[in-house]
């Protein structure tokens, strides 16, 4: 249903010449090497998905057995340390490991498709930040395999997570583990943050740019910004563990709450690092499916700045227990409440975004619908947690488990089930079916409110978290079988899911170019899109561009300055009004990113298993890789002349 | 329930959104079929249940709507005021999905305009407002909770957090015990909470919401039970392995009572009064308990693991772990690390013949 291809080609003959030759500079022929090699943002995108998705597999049979061995009091299914490594685990995996990478890979498909770009800012980084994110899963899991995974919880508290408590090797592979992959959030969000500036289609200033893509950047700075306070503290940790520091030895001048405030100083951010992108798939989705724009745009855009900004003065609601004075508390209480006013304005401009339209209730819709209903529900709790006397009372109970269900199961994974669906057709040029799409719906939102509305009432009843087991008489034997049936429905649902996706991507019919009618540029693509995305960079006039006849107009006008033709190259902009101002040179595809990435890792092993020299020659490798990579690339006077 | 009633009807009487038909948005392609009707009223049900359910709940469980004493009791009013709160708002969101779900069938325009005043109004107006009222309302309670209703003198309890239980110490006398703080009913008692290891958590959810026990600090809280009875509390931090068995048992006794226990425990442990008690006895003082354990006014004084003074009267072995009796006892001075894994305790080599001896005299510290 794109306006593109409805358009007379402007001279057919011309217009395969162009093709032929972008392809000549942005094809990459499929080969053993290219797996390692690909810098194309929608390889690297899917990479992050698929990548992503295996590992909420993982940490989602982590989950059902927690719950099996939950179901009844006083079951032996788990022993404690297995239940402690499984759902610290399940934790940090779920947070690190599929939330924030399976978005960014939403963001590294979407982001230069929305923007009329041909790759990411800076592609070769963008490799480099995969490798990264996979090889620190790898560890992660591999942990659970060698019997000795972290087992602190997905926070670590000091002093149980230090030493003389948890003398294993777990928490040394949470710490490096976190900041090894902290290197790859942080390359993803600089790129994010670079290409939405600079590499905007001419024409897409500022206010005409998706909301989607307001949400990776916000995000992208929250990261840039939450990211250093959870290093230092993984890094102080791993010191206080390996070389006996004493940073949070209270014996030694040390203090424990330092870790806390570091640690949550990061952790309430990421909160809204996962939940942001997840509002910004809801932003995309909604308004398709309500077949008209999205209602107040500049307050959605500002919500999200103003929860970025928020979610830093928010952080010490983690720790009201911990017995700070009272004006502190008065003072982040009062954040807390006010951090939900972006969120109820959000919430009020999807509503008036479907009351004015007309709302189809295709699977993608479908899905954000159970995102309203269940995300509401966990911003209500979250409320109650920003007074400081409730918090006091549920905190680290059930209830607490229940809350943030709701807002990261409510609030991420349905706008990410949402998203996989509606942008299907895109990554993959396949369609799905609809009819197991919405079993697959039925069963994963009955599933999820059967697993975590329960855990509201044990809670109250005063179950705390993360105990192994319970004992029967207390109230809470009901609540917990109830929320074990659930987990297996929501099991049985989500693989129903990815059986519908898998299905759909060897059977699946051919996707057409835009099934949905959307309004953001990736829909002017084909299904999928070529390497270059476009063959002519459109030129933006509105906020809808694909619904806009002057886009497509744009396509067929074969400018010199957005075909680009003449090597890798796409337009730069200026970083408010998206004015034309000169076009880059893209990098190729190159094993270095891959290189660099395996130095890390090794750098990573050899300081995990105090194989030192290993660290140093893993070091060496990556230091020497990356040199050769940023070396200015030979040039011919001419060359540097025309550039 | 007076301000959610009042919430709800200030959004419906929001001004209707600004509209101006224009121009068409394009139709979507044949793919996307009208479906059948979404009912979103599973949760609303669920809420109305939970609340049902909630409300009765009691006998045996350590129910934070349950209250019995006055800090629960605050929480608990706070908690049913924001539960309205939410169930109208909530009620709100329900009916706009639905009567978008509703209305897509019918002819005519999409509507163009942006609803910018209906949104700044519905989005952030009403809820600043609320949230201001309900923040006074936390600010209030907060101070309530700071501060102990005046009242007798309180009494002071030092509990410290150990992995994995409590040592309860009552610093007017110098009585000692484990896992079980008796207090006076209708009486104030301040707590100084600190830990000998990790963190842990002191929670009493009839009683009183949690404060944290921090390395390195000494945190206060108190309590006060209005009447007489047992109060289950558990740690709430995670602090290893065996934090799921580390609960304890508020006894909140009648004045005399009280007193009658606490002197109990500030003199010597009961004197064996059979021959085999007197043979535990001698077993406890020459074996390997000794070593960690106290018992007033013997030779064990040893200070690792719990007082055991009155054991014999306390509701659980183990901080939870198992039901305080012969059998259990026996079994966890054999090998507690079948009962509690990853506890301090190793298993006792103590002969099969001195057992049962050892278990009367442990049975007879009451």
């Amino acid at each position: 249903m794109s306006t593109v291809a409805q358009q007379p080609p402007a001279g057919a003959e011309a217009r395969a010449q162009l093709e032929e030759r972008l392809e000549r500079h942005w094809g990459e022929r499929p080969s053993l090497r290219s797996w390692f090699t690909t810098v194309d943002h929608k390889r690297i995108g899917r990479r992050y998905v698929v990548t992503a998705a295996v590992y909420f597999t993982l940490a989602g049979v982590e989950a059902s057995a927690l719950r099996t061995q939950l179901a009844r009091p006083g079951q032996r299914l788990l022993s404690a340390e297995e239940y402690d490594q499984l759902f610290t685990l399940h934790g940090t995996a779920m947070i690190f490991l599929f939330a924030t990478p399976m978005l960014f890979g939403f963001g590294n498909f979407l982001v230069p498709l929305m923007l009329g770009a041909r790759d990411m800012a800076f592609p070769r980084l963008n490799a480099f930040g995969y490798w990264i994110f996979l090889f620190a899963g790898l560890i992660m899991f591999s942990s659970l395999l060698a019997g000795d995974a972290p087992d602190g919880g997905w926070f670590a508290y000091v002093p149980l997570t230090t030493r003389p408590h948890s003398p294993g090797i777990g928490l040394d592979v949470y710490a490096l583990g976190l900041l090894f992959f902290g290197v790859s959030t942080t390359a993803g969000a600089i790129n994010f943050i670079a290409t939405a500036l600079k590499l905007r289609a001419p024409g897409m200033s500022l206010n005409r740019m998706p909301v989607f893509v307001w949400a990776i950047v916000a995000t992208s700075f929250m990261v840039i910004f939450a990211l250093p306070p959870l290093n230092l503290a993984n890094g102080l940790l791993f010191l206080d563990r390996r070389f006996g520091t004493h940073f949070f030895d209270v014996g030694r001048g040390g203090d424990v709450l330092l870790w806390q405030h570091l640690f949550w100083l990061f952790g309430h951010p990421d909160v809204y690092i996962i939940v942001i992108p997840a509002l910004g798939i809801v932003s995309a989705i909604l308004p398709t499916f309500a077949r008209r724009g999205i209602a107040a745009y500049p307050l959605i855009v500002l919500s999200l700045v103003a929860i970025a900004i928020v979610s830093f003065g928010v952080w010490v609601h983690h720790m009201f227990a911990t017995g700070l004075p009272r004006l502190s508390l008065s003072f982040f209480s009062a954040a807390s409440l006010l951090i939900t006013i972006p969120s109820g304005i959000q919430i009020f401009a999807w509503l008036a975004t479907m009351w004015l339209g007309r709302v189809v209730v295709g699977v993608p819709m479908l899905f954000v619908l159970g995102f309203l209903v269940t995300f509401v529900l966990g911003g209500f709790t979250g409320v109650m947690f920003g007074l400081v006397t409730f918090d006091q009372q549920v905190t680290d109970s059930y209830f607490v488990v229940a809350h943030f269900h709701y807002v990261l199961f409510g609030g991420a994974v349905f706008p990410i089930i949402a998203g996989l669906y509606y942008w299907l057709p895109k990554m993959t040029g396949r369609m799905f079916n609809e009819r197991l799409g919405r079993w697959a719906f039925a069963l994963v939102f009955g599933g999820m409110n059967l697993t975590f509305f329960p855990m509201h009432v044990s809670g109250m009843l005063g179950m705390p978290r993360r105990v192994y087991t319970y004992p029967a008489g207390l109230g809470w034997d009901a609540w917990n079988l109830l929320s074990t049936v659930g987990v297996f429905v929501l099991a049985a649902g989500l693989l129903l899911v990815l059986g519908g996706l898998l299905y759909a991507i060897r059977r699946g019919r051919p996707a057409p170019d835009d099934p949905w009618g959307g309004d953001t540029l990736e829909w002017v693509a084909s299904s999928p899109p070529r390497p270059y995305n476009f063959p002519v960079i459109p030129r933006v006039r509105s906020l809808h561009p694909a619904w806009d006849g002057r886009t497509a107009a744009s396509l067929a006008e074969l400018d010199s300055f957005r075909t680009l033709e003449e090597g890798r190259r796409t337009p730069v902009t200026s970083e408010l009004d998206g004015r034309y101002e000169w076009a880059a040179e893209m990098p190729e595809e190159s094993i270095r990113p891959f290189v660099t990435a395996v130095g890390l890792l090794v750098v990573v092993i050899g300081l995990l298993f105090r194989w030192y020299w290993v660290a140093g020659l893993g070091g060496l490798l990556a230091a020497g890789t990356i040199a050769g990579w940023l070396w200015p690339p030979e040039r011919t006077p001419e060359e540097a002349a025309a550039s | 329930m007076l301000r959610a009633h009042r919430y709800v009807r200030l959004v419906f009487r929001a001004p209707p959104p600004v509209v101006t038909v224009g121009r068409r948005f394009p139709k979507g392609g044949g793919i996307l079929r009208a479906s059948r009707r979404v009912r979103p009223r599973y949760a609303a049900g669920a809420a109305v249940i939970a609340a049902t359910v909630l409300s009765g709940c009691g006998g045996g469980s350590p129910s934070a709507l349950d209250p019995a004493g006055p800090g629960a009791r605050r929480v608990e009013g706070l908690w049913w005021l924001l539960f309205w709160i939410s169930v109208g708002v909530f009620a709100v969101v329900l009916t706009g999905v639905g009567w978008a779900l509703a209305r897509r069938r019918r002819r005519g325009e999409v509507r163009r305009g942006d609803a910018t005043r209906f949104v700044v109004v519905a989005g952030a107006i009403l809820p600043f407002f609320v949230l201001t009222g309900v923040y006074g309302v936390g600010l209030d309670d907060m101070s309530a909770l700071t501060n102990p209703p005046a009242g007798a003198e309180p009494v002071t309890v030092d509990v410290t957090g150990h992995k994995w239980w409590w040592e309860v110490r009552y610093p007017a006398t110098g009585a000692v015990t484990a896992n079980e703080i008796h207090v006076p009913a209708g009486t104030t008692v301040r707590l100084r909470l600190r830990t000998a290891d990790v963190l842990h958590s002191f929670w009493v959810p009839q009683l009183m919401p949690k404060t944290d026990l921090i390395a390195g600090r000494i945190n206060e809280t108190w309590l006060r039970a209005d009447k007489p009875g047992r109060y289950r509390g558990q740690c709430a931090e995670y602090c290893g392995l065996q934090h799921a068995h580390m609960a304890f048992m508020v006894v909140a006794q009648p004045k005399a009572d009280f007193d009658a226990w606490l002197a109990r425990l500030t003199g010597p442990a009961p004197a064996p009064a059979t021959a085999a008690e007197r043979r535990g006895l001698q077993v406890f003082e020459q074996g390997t308990c000794a070593a960690c354990h106290t018992v007033r006014g013997t030779a064990a004084r040893g200070t690792v693991g719990p007082d055991l003074s009155m054991v014999g009267a306390r509701w659980s072995i183990g901080a939870g772990a198992a039901p305080n009796d012969a059998g259990h006892l026996g079994g966890w001075i054999a090998n507690s690390q079948t009962v509690k894994p990853g506890n301090a305790m190793p298993p006792q080599p103590v002969p099969a013949a001195d057992l049962p001896d050892l278990i009367a005299y442990l049975r007879s510290l009451r």
